[in-house]
Order: structure tokens, then sequence, then C-alpha cells
């Protein structure tokens, strides 16, 4: 709490300060308080099911729908009483701090919103029949001041809290969060529209379909986490028995959707390649350890084992059904631009475009990594290696790629402590040898994990920081522990 | 891809048993007499019937498999039943007799369901007709009370009668495919009845909640209350059908991660798979429910995946044949494994106790079901592999059966010893 900037706290206190005076204004007259207290209740229940959301790190709850349903039911007092309800959530949240501007927040998005709806003609109280169609335009201004003063608050407070030196990024208030926030307010209309017929189980009945398709989703979104944890650890129990330094495959998998997302690839391809990264060596449990572990020249017999290697990966994940592009990326990770690799000896453009980011991926962690022949390579170095060979081993806009992302995002190579020593096969990634970068790891009992911790996101979700606001709730997952640079990273210290 | 099917069903399609024939041909009695009697009768309020006959056909086309191979369409259900319980579309009071609701519904799904055969996915009738029987029900009894005006026309009069037949709707198609689902799979009533109830809690309860709204809002905002009630369900449909491909995906990967150990020569090629396959039979010969199921299936599948700790490969991978300390320290090793992933802490746990017996000579806590489970199949598996003679299979079950006193848990090796018979019996 000590830590939060001064202007940050008077920015958190205007809001506040802002919602208590409107509410304390009143007037109080006109309002209903049972409806009140059923759409108080409302709240609370949307408030206290917000649901992260593993892509962004944020949470999502449906309080716009009972803030913009009491803006025509209760008028825009009673709007900012039912968003005060915010402070009763049954959810954790960091600080009173926290808690208290997500209130204000609420209370002052409904009140403005109520305001409008008033001045462009809307009547406060249970519409009838003759309220449609005239009910629309004036409930269609709420919602978006609704939405903009909530947006607005929100991205105040993710600027006053941001760390110093740190540029503002994309935390998230993207397109679709707005049109998901505007559909959840739609379903104010319908709460009001209802309320003659249905009276104070109105709000139950809506929120239940809300609910079970909230539900569905974090459903889908833990079985998601649960997935990426399991495949990362499945592919740690292979590198760790014998191939590979640990974490390998994780820093690929992370390399590769650097670079896939720096070239602009759909996300479910970025997925894809995520996985393929993880699962790109498995291969090498069917070549013979002893070959692997062979300290002296490779006979041809076991030249040809190891360059085996990609297609036992193939037959391995074969049956993953969604795997289908990445595949080809595992099956092709050890080829080369000028057609010199293996298995098939492709050449340029033949070679899948999974497999040529892989291969740059493949062949910088391979650098960076500590070897027992020599340290691991520094970034820079390695860098310039991967554009010495540009061309020739590797696509070159994929270098350029991966070298952009780097010097934006940083590398996080792997520290001494997390490696094994490790043996090495033969010599160097890039001096033309074509085992990029084989090395077994003695006895796998290197230090704790990874310098990844996990793949991003695979862990509990945190409901940690939370500001309130958008369709919910901002909040910080495990995600950003990966990357303590990220923008959201500044307003954990609230 | 997303909605593939991922589990094997009990029977070929063709071979339908005769408790399946019954329903369809019941389903096939009530669309029958419903069109027949709304041709007689006619139509009553031609666009409602549209609206609500287009919404199920949508919902139809929509359908989604549900965890376990279960068919669910949901936004038909609910179109369905709204209309069944439909009491006024603006001021006009909808007078609407059973066999319309009947016939409209029916109608919309054969509709909805004709896309699916034209690219040649065919259509499973028995939950198409549990489906409609649920409906027949729902519609029987309201269009009965509201057409003889023995229902108020107030909220809290008429919201406790058309919940409860919500919830007798959902409770009528669990109950229908629970006693398919107890035939398919061989499983046990009451389990199956349970896992379908818990397994369709969440989806019914948005179709419910579903239904009455749309046939509430009708009332005030005509029939535009059909296309906005049914956004919700659309998200949850949506999520739902990523969620069972996710599901499915996690299912294949870690069968495939599981044979890493047979490629790297530590199993038996096969091993893995035959050993999941076998432990969750037993599971299910024993009563255990679905979720229970799962887990027991994925640490089957995962169960041997602590040799990866070890320098050399056992021969033949068959660890019934090392001691037991090695055992041991595969097993923790394999759990520590698992662990790591953190969503599978149970899954761990059963892992890591396989390789007990099943009476521990220092009388500590006896292993988990699921463990004693794997234990018994591994060993089988080791003892008689990819063979399918019977006479080797029963005689591996009678050298298992030696070890019950201490190793084996007798009643995992008695429904062992029924799955064996039941297949020598049926052929392999």
């Amino acid at each position: 709490m000590g830590k939060l900037s001064r202007i940050a706290w008077l920015y958190v206190g205007a809001v506040i300060i802002a919602a208590v005076v409107v509410v304390a204004r009143g007037p109080f007259t006109g309002i209903r308080w049972d409806q009140v207290a059923v759409l108080g209740l409302l709240l609370i229940a949307c408030e206290s099911t917000a649901t992260l959301l593993n892509s962004r790190s944020l949470a999502w709850s449906a309080n716009s729908t009972a803030s913009l349903a009491s803006v025509i039911l209760v008028g825009p007092v009673g709007a900012a009483l039912v968003g005060c309800c915010t402070l009763f959530g049954i959810r954790r949240t960091p600080s009173l701090a926290h808690r208290l501007f997500n209130t204000g927040m609420f209370a002052l998005s409904a009140y403005l919103a109520g305001r409008a709806f008033l001045l462009t003609g809307g009547h406060v109280g249970t519409p009838g029949p003759s309220s449609f169609p005239g009910i629309i335009g004036p409930f269609a201004c709420a919602v978006l001041v609704h939405v903009f003063v909530n947006f607005s608050l929100l991205r105040g407070v993710l600027w006053a809290t941001r760390e110093p030196g740190i540029v503002l990024g994309r935390v998230g208030l993207d397109f679709k969060l707005v049109t998901t926030d505007i559909g959840y307010a739609a379903f104010g209309v319908l709460i009001a529209a209802l309320w003659r017929v249905l009276g104070p189980f109105t709000p139950v009945l809506v929120f239940i379909p809300l609910l079970v398709a909230r539900w569905a989703v974090a459903q889908f979104a833990a079985q998601q986490r649960a997935y990426e944890a399991t495949v990362s650890a499945l592919c740690q129990a292979v590198e760790t028995k014998d191939f590979y330094t640990r974490g390998h495959s994780e820093r690929v998998s992370r390399g590769s959707v650097m670079i896939a997302r720096e070239i602009g690839m759909r996300a479910e391809r970025v997925e894809a390649i995520r996985y393929a990264g993880m699962l790109h060596d498995v291969g090498k449990l069917g070549v013979p350890t002893s070959v692997l572990q062979k300290n002296g020249a490779l006979t041809d017999d076991e030249y040809a084992a190891i360059q085996l290697h990609p297609m036992r990966g193939l037959d391995i994940v074969r049956e993953i059904g969604f795997l289908d592009e990445a595949l080809a990326g595992i099956m092709h990770h050890h080829e080369r631009i000028d057609g010199r690799g293996y298995p098939m000896g492709l050449a340029g453009d033949e070679i899948p475009e999974f497999a040529r980011v892989l291969s740059v991926a493949d062949a910088f962690d391979a650098m960076t990594s500590n070897r027992s022949y020599r340290g691991a390579r520094p970034v820079p170095e390695a860098v310039s290696e991967l554009r010495k060979w540009a061309g020739t081993q590797f696509d070159p806009a994929f270098v350029d790629a991966f070298v952009a992302a780097i010097a934006r995002d940083g590398w996080k190579a792997p520290t001494g402590a997390d490696q094994a020593a490790g043996d090495v096969l033969s010599g160097d990634v890039l001096s033309g040898d074509l085992l990029a970068g084989y090395s077994v790891s003695g006895n796998g009992t290197s230090g704790k994990g990874t310098s990844g911790n996990g793949v991003s996101g695979n862990g509990p979700s945190r409901n940690g920081v939370s500001v309130n606001g958008v369709a919910g709730t901002i909040s910080e997952s495990a995600r950003e522990l990966d990357d303590p640079t990220g923008p959201l990273r500044a307003i954990e210290s609230i | 891809m997303a909605a593939r099917r991922h589990e094997p069903r009990g029977f070929p399609r063709q071979v339908l048993d005769s408790g399946q024939s019954l329903l369809i041909i019941f389903a096939g009695v009530l669309l029958i007499a419903g069109v027949a009697q709304t041709a007689v009768l006619g139509v009553n309020d031609v666009r409602a019937a549209l609206a609500f006959g287009g919404l199920i056909a949508f919902g139809e086309l929509l359908r989604l498999n549900l965890p376990g191979d279960r068919e669910a369409a949901p936004i038909a259900t609910a179109g369905a039943l709204a209309y069944a319980l439909l009491t006024r579309v603006g001021d006009t009071p909808a007078k609407l007799g059973p066999q319309q609701v009947i016939a409209v519904a029916a109608i919309g799904m054969l509709v909805g369901a004709l896309p699916h055969l034209a690219v040649g996915r065919p259509a499973r009738l028995s939950a198409m007709a549990a489906r409609l029987v649920a409906v027949a029900c729902v519609a029987a009894v309201f269009r009965g009370l509201e057409n003889h005006s023995m229902i108020g026309h107030d909220w809290w009069s008429e919201l406790p009668v058309m919940l409860s037949l919500v919830i007798l709707a959902w409770l009528v198609e669990a109950l229908i495919s629970a006693l398919i689902r107890t035939d398919q799979l061989r499983g046990r009533f009451g389990v199956t009845l349970l896992d379908e109830l818990h397994v369709q809690l969440p989806l019914g309860a948005a179709v419910g909640a579903s239904a009455l709204l749309i046939s509430f809002a009708a009332e005030v905002m005509g029939l535009a209350a059909v296309a906005v009630f049914t956004a919700p369900l659309l998200v949850t449909q949506v999520a739902l059908r990523r969620y069972t491909g996710i599901r499915a995906t996690y299912l294949q990967t870690v069968r495939a991660l599981a044979r890493v150990t047979e490629i790297g020569g530590y199993v038996e090629a096969g091993h893995s798979a035959r050993v999941s396959k076998l432990a969750v039979s037993i599971g299910r010969e024993l009563g255990m429910p679905e979720p229970a199921l799962l887990e027991l299936e994925y640490a089957a599948l995962m169960h041997d995946i602590g040799q990866l700790s070890l320098r050399d490969p056992i021969p033949g991978g068959a660890t019934v044949l090392v001691v037991r300390d090695e055992q041991r320290r595969i097993a923790e090793y394999g759990a520590e494994v698992i662990q790591q992933a953190r969503v599978l802490n149970s899954v761990a746990d059963i892992v890591r106790r396989q390789s007990d017996p099943c009476r521990p000579a220092d009388r500590t806590e006896e292993p988990p079901l699921s463990s004693r489970i794997i234990r018994a199949a591994n060993a089988f598996d080791d003892l008689v592999g990819s063979s399918v003679e019977s006479t080797r299979a029963a005689a591996a079950v009678q050298r298992l059966r030696l070890d019950t006193a201490s190793e084996y848990d007798p009643q995992v090796v008695e429904a062992l010893s029924r799955l064996v018979s039941r297949r020598s019996v049926l052929g392999p």
C-alpha cells in the first residue's frame, strides 16, 4: 500500500469521494427500495462470480447487467446505490483500496449512465408495453456512457499506478472486451422489461443462464490450463531423464511463440506452435541412450538413429487430434533452409512454416544454455550467430522477427543453477553441426524447474490484484509472473 | 475437430437393442400422432409455430457433444420447452394443444438433423427421442392445466408450476439417457443416473431458465424474445464445445505421451493403452462414478511414466517381475512427475500407491481403489501381454487370485475374472 505514488492516491481518493458525494446528495424520493435490494443482491452475485480470463489476466463479471437494469428501474441515484454493493462482493481482492476504488468506480459509472438516460428522455420506473420501443434510444446512451466512464476510470488507475519508465501497453481493454461489456449491459433492459411479468424473480432467472455461460467459459479456461500444465510436466519428465538440459522444451516453446506473435500468426496457430515447441524433442526417447551419451565420433548407424528422432516424435504425437500443423513442425524442425538438414533434406519454402520457426528458437536456446564445454553464450552473441546463419540454416524472416521480439521483450536465459551439467555430444550448434545443440543432462537432479517457471498461465489462477472495471475486473494472474516487466505488474503494488 | 468423439461406443449403431428401439418407436408414434392431430385440428398461431420451430431446428443443427460421448441440443430443448410453456404472445393468449407442441418440436428436430445427415453425420436417434419424450411430458401436463385455465395469470402462480415441469423434463431426459448408457457400457444404473444428472445439471439449469425467460418474455416483447434469450445459451454452447474439444485433446495427449515409455523400450508396445482400457472396465464393473473413472484412466495411462527414471529398461517392461522397493521407487518417481502438473494431484496419489499390496504388512492405510485396480490390471497385462488366448488370460487370473490374501484386492480380481470370462464368450 505504501508504495502507491501520490498521484495514484489522489486519483483513487478522488474517485471514491466523488462516488460518496453523488450518493449522499440524493434525492431519494421515488426510489423503490425493494428493487434496489434485489438488484443489489444481483450485483453482489455478479461480482462474486467474476471469472479470470486466461488470455489477458482479466477477470470478468456481469456487473453491468445489474447496473443498467437499475438505471431504468430506480434512476441514477438508485443505480449508484446498487453500484455501492460492489463493496460486498464475495471475492478475494488484495486490499481495501482496491475494493473501495472498484465500488466508487461502479457507483460513478452507474450514476452517470442514469443521468444520460434521463437526459436523453428516458423515464425511470418499471417499463410497460407502451415504453417500447421509445426506451431503446435513451437506454443505448446509458449503456455507452456506462462503458465509457468505466473504461476511462480504469485506464486512469492503470496509468496512475504504473511503474516509472514503463510504457503502458495493451492491458486488455480492447475492442472485444468492450463489445462483451455492451452485450452484458444490454441484458439490463431485459431485466427491466420482464419485471412487470416476473417481479423480483426476474434477476434470478436472467442470472442463471449468464452464470452457466460464464461457468462454461471458466471450465474451458481451467481445462486448458490443466492441459498445458500436464503437457509441460510430461515433457519435463522426458527431458529430465536423459536428454536435454531441463526446461529446453519450454524455452523453445516460449521462443517459438514470440516469433509467431511477432509475425502476426492467428491465435489458434500460436497455440499450436506453443505445443509443438514443447513436444518437438519427444522423439529422442526412441534414440538409444548409449548413442545420445556417446562422447566420441558417431558411426554412420548411430548418426542415422539420431536423424530418426523427429520421425519418432511424429510417431508419438500423431494421434493428438488438434496438432495438425504442429506435426509437420515437429517432423521437420531439423531441416535447413539450404537443404542440408534432416530427415527429408527439404529446402527453402518446402519446409513447413512451423518447422522454420521451431529451428530458430531451438538453436537459440541451445546457444544460450550452459554446456559442459562452454558457458552459456550471452544473448547478443547468440543473436549475431543467428543472423550469421540466416539464409543458410534459418529463415531470415523468422530470425528478424525473433531478434525484434527479444529486443523488445527480453529473453530469459537459464541460469547455471537451472541446468545440470550437460555433456555435449558434438560441437556447437552453428558450426555447421547437424546435431544442432544436442546435449545430454547427466542426471537430471538439477535445480528446481526452469527459469520460465512453467508455461505462462498454468499456475493456479490468482485473484490477486484487481481493478474492477470493464465487465468486471482486471486481475493479475500467474501469467504476469512470467514477465515481471509487463504492464499489469504495475498495479500489483497497490 | 473439436467435437471429435473420443470414447468408443458400446455397440455399432445398427445393432440397436430392444430398449432403444422401443424408445425410438415411441417417439415416432408421438410424432405421427402429433402431426396427424394438428393437421386435423389446424395450426394455432402459425407465426409462433414457425418462430419456435425455427429455433428448435437451429438448436438441433448446433447440437453438441458433452464429455463422455453425450449428445445435447440445449437451444433446441430450451425452444421446445418454452413453446410448451407459452402462455401469451403479446396480448393474445396462446391456446396451444399439446399435439401442436409435439408436432412443432418433432418437425423442428428433424429439419435441424437434415444438414447433419447431408454431410454424413448419422443422427443419434435415441438422444433425439429422449429429448422429444421429455418435451412431450411437459407439454401434456402444462397444456392440460393452462388450456383449462387452472393456473392463474400471475408470476407467483405460474412460476412454481413451470419450474417443476422444467425440472421434470430434465429428470426424464437424464433417466432415459442413463438407461441407454447402463445398457451400452454395462455400468450400474444408479451410478450412471447420478453421473448423468451431474453432467447435465449446469446445462439443464441454463436450458430451463432460458425456457422460462422466453415464455415469459413473449408476453412483453412478442416473438423477439425467442432470439434475445437464446444468446446466453449460444455463448454457453460455444464454450462447452471448446471445453469438450480440449478435454478430448487432453486425453489424446496423455495417451500419446504415455507411449514414450514404449518407444523408449521401457515397456511392451501397447501396454499402457491396454492397462488403462482394462482398468476402466474393472472400475466400471465395480460401480465407480465417471469423474473417478477419468482419473483412473489418466493414472493407468501414466502408471509407468516413472520407469523413465531407470537407466536401463526392465526386460520387457514387466514391473511385476522386479523387487518391491524398485517398484515403489518407480511409482514414487512417476507420481512426482505427475504432481508437477499441479492439476492432477489425485492422479499422482493413485500412481504413487500402485505398487503397494492391498493389505499392507505394516497395517498402514490400504491404497485407494484405483491404485488396487491398476495394480491388478498391470499385473494381468504383464502376464498376458497382447495375447488374446483365453486360456492364457484365465491362467493369469488364476495366478492373481492366488495372491489375493495380501497382494491383490479380491474384489478387483473377481471383477477382472468376470470381464475375462465375458470377453472369452464374446470373443476378442
